[in-house]
């Protein structure tokens, strides 16, 4: 063979054994008959080491897609008024925010990816409320800047989080902000809330920019606000009932998190949690919103080379924005602590409230502190969500039931089963005692294919949906093939007159040709497919490509040495009737007559 | 089995065999008539798209006792649009409303739950935008374009550009006949049946493939010899591959029958059902495609190389020979016994043209002696 088909899944071996076979008297020493015992106890390691792995890892079984195991899949399309605004950072914002906003809900392990070029597919599991969850993500999230009125930390620190501050530069911040907290403890008379304010709050982030003091109480409070009925009217009573509801807000439980501040509408003073710099919830009461999220054009992480301020996170504001900023900052800067703090509010959930040290009115601000470099992309995020230019479509919603989808999963199994039994079947009664060898190796491939998935869960966000299960059986044909290729390549040595081990090691070179070239093609099917397409049909190149690569490494591991290593026992080798290798049965030539050549194929007749 | 296992050997050695190769034009025929009824089919039929491609709903009810055309008339009357209404294998309904926003769907699920009187929750809906299925269909063309270019260049490489052609022939030629058989049928085309009909790709080509295989390895010095011409090594390679082929097919088609009574049968309908009937069709196609298409058209292609033709014309002219030969032969030996048979003649004979006069005479002679 001019042109070895590349071989796209690692192992050097069978480059190796080609060379061997090139020079006939080496090959089949060395490799061919020589050490099929060590191929196997390779395959056999590796299946082992991965199935321990598999237990060791706690997943053994698939993870399951949302149309087997029940929930809610929900495919977003990206739009945008210039095709350029859609790329892959702009997605992964958004996903990211998503992400955010719906394992915000207290859903669990719900699924945020991007898929394609301007795609994003949601999955919810079962149990959540799938309705609540597509507003979430069907809706643009809402992000406010809120003054903070008073805040309290509650509870003990977020389980599983030790988190002391990160480094050392935080606590020297932590130092110059502590002491206008801790006097602000004292003063804080403004909001008659509880003497506690802001005690345990070390890690204040800092808020800070060039601009000069422009107060000019410019009043004005946050436009959108004044169209409605008296906003801040503050009305004696609602007061109150805010500072009881406060007193009762333990947001250190999630459900109670997760409703806080809801439905409060921006221009009203609200509750809200949110986590500090020491994963502690802390809880708040905030003042009408003064800006909104479509107010700030860009905001990014950057790490500050000059000082040692670590990483920060600038915003740029609009126009608009910069006058709704430097009013706001004007206020807060003359306020005491916590009252100089704004707060930035995703859908309720305090994400960061610096403090304001200075009126802001160059149209950019820079939030600076203890961040690490993941806390502060997230919050840059967070604050370029609302400035992303995308919205999103809804393209398909599908809620499957945990009945149906365990349902879909039977049947896949049933069909998966039909079908192996079929191909069983017919191999026993076509191959008799060769099928033996298909067998099990069929079942190292099933075992390979099942112990894989299972591990590509937890590693890659591996699924199993249905048309996965479709590629998996599909494939089965696939695997079976290659050992019908190898087989009937024997039985033709076998009917030259050879003997069986002669003509096991003559097969095999052109039958592993056959098998790579033709796992070549399918692989590349399945490569293209899950590159360009979307959707389920990803999930079943997923599969296709997967098994397709294992059949290879099955055949090359497993079946041909098993093949060589029972080519020696008595039963094959001297063609037992019912080894599948008789060379009465197949019509071989009495060995005596081999020196004539077939007449009969240049007759073009039909016989 | 062992008759099976006696046609292989018979096979293997030429012995029996179709000639695929010598009867193309027929099967090119059937072919080019299959593919222009599927073609017609597809213009004056139409594919029947299913919702995924229209924008829609598809409900899925739990097992309940409200009639089909009862949940017809409850759909219609929540969505205002027309709904058409499966009986499922288990009882439940499955309920598909064209042409409704998937904002409204939420209220159409739960007027219908009201309606059928299940529980909202216990209702499985797919909601389809009207770009989606454009989207995915879209993506699968691309796909589509993508793998053709680059099979046809590893083919290309791997075999030879004629193979790659008649590959691509044969690929096209599956997918028409499928995407015909859909229109012809009325099936309905949906996600799976796309999932389905992408997956031939990869199946067809692979059948096709180890036919090539065998074919570029009995090639490999074809022009060495004057047995044979390529056309009937070609078809040789066929029939030598022919049980691998069946069996094949055999073992491809028995998991995707399992499949599809499964998805059929129990399920009613479903992504499951989809995949394995586009499948089905196809691979059915696909193992006629690369034994009665694929590899005539690689021989039809191959001998109009000059070097093909100069083989034909010197197999030809060694057979016409022969024949000639045995004529004359023959006619010496009238009445007499048939002596040793003229095959053997012609492997001596191979490659020397200007010898078989002095060995006719040469032959001649025993037989007279012999009378």
């Amino acid at each position: 063979m001019s042109w070895p088909p590349t071989r796209p899944h690692g192992a050097g071996r069978p480059e190796r054994e080609y060379e061997k076979v090139a020079a006939p008297k080496k090959g089949q020493s060395a490799s061919a008959q020589g050490k099929p015992g060590r191929s196997l106890a390779l395959i056999l390691i590796a299946i082992v080491a991965l199935t321990g792995g598999m237990f060791a890892s706690g997943h053994t079984t698939p993870r399951l897609g949302i149309d087997l195991a029940g929930g809610t899949s929900i495919t977003l399309k990206a739009k945008s008024g210039q095709e350029s605004a859609i790329n892959k950072t702009n997605l992964d914002t958004a996903v990211d925010i998503m992400e955010r906003r719906v394992n915000g809900l207290g859903v669990s392990e719900a699924e945020v990816q991007t898929q394609g070029d301007r795609n994003i597919i949601v999955n919810i599991p079962k149990g959540t409320n799938s309705q609540q969850a597509r507003e979430q993500v069907g809706t643009t999230a809402k992000l406010y800047f809120r003054p903070v009125l008073a805040t309290e930390p509650v509870g003990a620190p977020a389980p599983a989080s030790p988190t002391p501050s990160p480094s050392g530069s935080p606590a020297k911040k932590a130092t110059s902000t502590a002491s206008p907290s801790s006097s602000a403890t004292s003063s804080s008379s403004a909001t008659a809330s509880a003497g506690a304010t802001s005690q345990g709050r070390a890690l204040t982030d800092a808020l800070k920019a060039d601009a000069t003091t422009s107060p000019s109480a410019s009043a004005s409070p946050s436009t959108k606000a004044s169209a409605s009925a008296s906003p801040s009217a503050s009305g004696s009573d609602s007061a109150a009932k805010l500072q009881q509801e406060y007193a009762k807000l333990n947001c250190a439980d999630p459900a109670v998190r997760a409703h806080a501040g809801v439905g409060a509408k921006p221009n009203e003073p609200t509750l809200a949690c949110g986590q500090n710099g020491q994963k502690q919830w802390q809880k708040y009461v905030l003042g009408p919103a003064e800006l909104a999220g479509t107010d700030v054009k860009k905001a990014q992480a950057v790490f500050d080379t000059q000082g040692a301020g670590g990483w920060k996170v600038t915003m740029d504001f609009t126009s608009a924005g910069t006058k709704k900023f430097a009013d706001i900052t004007g206020k807060l800067a003359q306020q005491q602590s916590p009252q100089n703090q704004f707060a930035i509010v995703l859908d309720g959930e305090v994400v960061s409230d610096p403090y304001v040290r200075q009126a802001l009115t160059g149209g950019n601000a820079e939030i600076s502190g203890s961040f690490d470099q993941t806390e502060a992309k997230n919050l840059a995020n967070v604050l370029s969500y609302g400035a992303l230019p995308l919205s999103f479509e809804e393209q398909s919603v599908t809620t499957v039931t945990a009945a149906l989808g365990g349902e879909q999963l039977n049947a896949g199994l049933i069909a998966g089963a039909i079908g192996l039994a079929l191909v069983i079947l017919y191999l026993v009664v076509y191959y008799r005692g060769l099928s033996l060898i298909a067998i099990t190796s069929l079942l190292v491939s099933a075992a390979l294919t099942y112990v894989i998935m299972s591990l590509l869960g937890p590693t890659i966000g591996f699924a199993l949906n249905l048309p996965a299960v479709c590629g998996a059986i599909v494939a089965i044909g696939i695997t079976a093939d290659s050992f019908i290729v190898f087989f009937e390549r024997i039985r033709d040595e076998i009917r030259e007159g050879r003997s069986l081990r002669p003509s096991v090691e003559r097969a095999w070179p052109r039958a592993r040709r056959t098998i790579l070239v033709s796992d070549f093609v399918s692989f590349l099917a399945a490569a293209v497919l899950f590159v360009v397409t979307v959707g389920k049909v990803q999930g079943f190149a997923f599969t296709l490509g997967l098994t397709t690569v294992f059949d290879v490494v099955v055949v090359f591991l497993f079946t041909k040495p098993l093949m060589t290593i029972l080519a020696r026992r008595k039963f094959f080798a001297d063609g037992h009737s019912w080894s599948g290798l008789d060379p009465k049965r197949l019509g071989a030539k009495p060995p005596l007559r081999r020196t004539r050549r077939p007449s009969a194929p240049v007759d073009p007749k039909e016989a | 089995m062992s008759k099976l296992g006696n046609l292989g050997a018979r096979l293997h050695r030429g012995e029996v065999g179709y000639d695929f190769v010598r009867n193309r034009k027929i099967w090119y025929g059937i072919s080019i008539l299959i593919t222009i009824t599927a073609i017609l089919g597809l213009t004056v039929r139409g594919l029947n798209m299913g919702i995924e491609f229209q924008g829609g709903a598809v409900f899925t009810t739990p097992k309940t006792s409200v009639s089909v055309a009862q949940a017809e008339t409850y759909a219609q009357d929540s969505s205002g649009h027309e709904a058409v209404v499966q009986k499922l294998g288990t009882g439940g309904l499955r309920i598909q409303v064209a042409g409704i926003d998937t904002s409204k769907a939420d209220h159409i699920k739960a007027e219908l739950a009201k309606d059928l009187k299940v529980d909202a929750e216990k209702i499985n809906a797919d909601l389809v935008g009207p770009s989606w299925g454009e989207q995915i269909a879209n993506k699968a063309w691309q796909g589509l374009a993508i793998f053709m270019v680059l099979v046809v260049i590893y083919l290309a490489i791997a075999f030879e550009w004629r193979m790659a052609i008649a590959a691509l022939v044969a690929l096209i030629h599956d997918i028409t006949i499928t995407v015909g058989v859909y229109a012809l049928v009325g099936f309905e085309v949906t996600n799976g049946t796309v999932i389905g009909l992408l997956t031939i790709l990869g199946y067809s080509l692979y059948d096709t493939v180890v036919v090539f295989d065998s074919l570029k390895e009995s090639t490999k010095d074809i022009t060495k010899q004057t047995r044979w011409t390529y056309g009937e090594i070609a078809n040789r390679s066929i029939n030598a591959t022919l049980i691998r082929s069946i069996n094949t097919t055999a073992v491809a088609l028995m998991p995707v029958a399992g499949l599809l009574f499964i998805g059929g049968g129990v399920l009613g309908a479903g992504t499951l059902n989809d995949i394995s009937l586009s499948l089905f069709v196809g691979l059915a196609a696909g193992a006629y495609s690369s034994i009665f298409i694929a590899t005539p058209i690689v021989a039809d292609l191959k001998e109009r190389e000059p070097q093909m033709k100069a083989l034909k014309k010197r197999v030809l002219a060694k057979r016409a020979q022969a024949t000639v030969e045995e004529e004359l032969v023959e006619a010496g030996t009238a009445g007499g016994p048939l002596d040793d048979e003229p095959e053997d003649v012609a492997p001596a004979v191979v490659g020397q043209r200007n010898q078989p006069a002095a060995r006719n005479r040469g032959r001649g002679r025993p037989s007279g002696k012999r009378r």
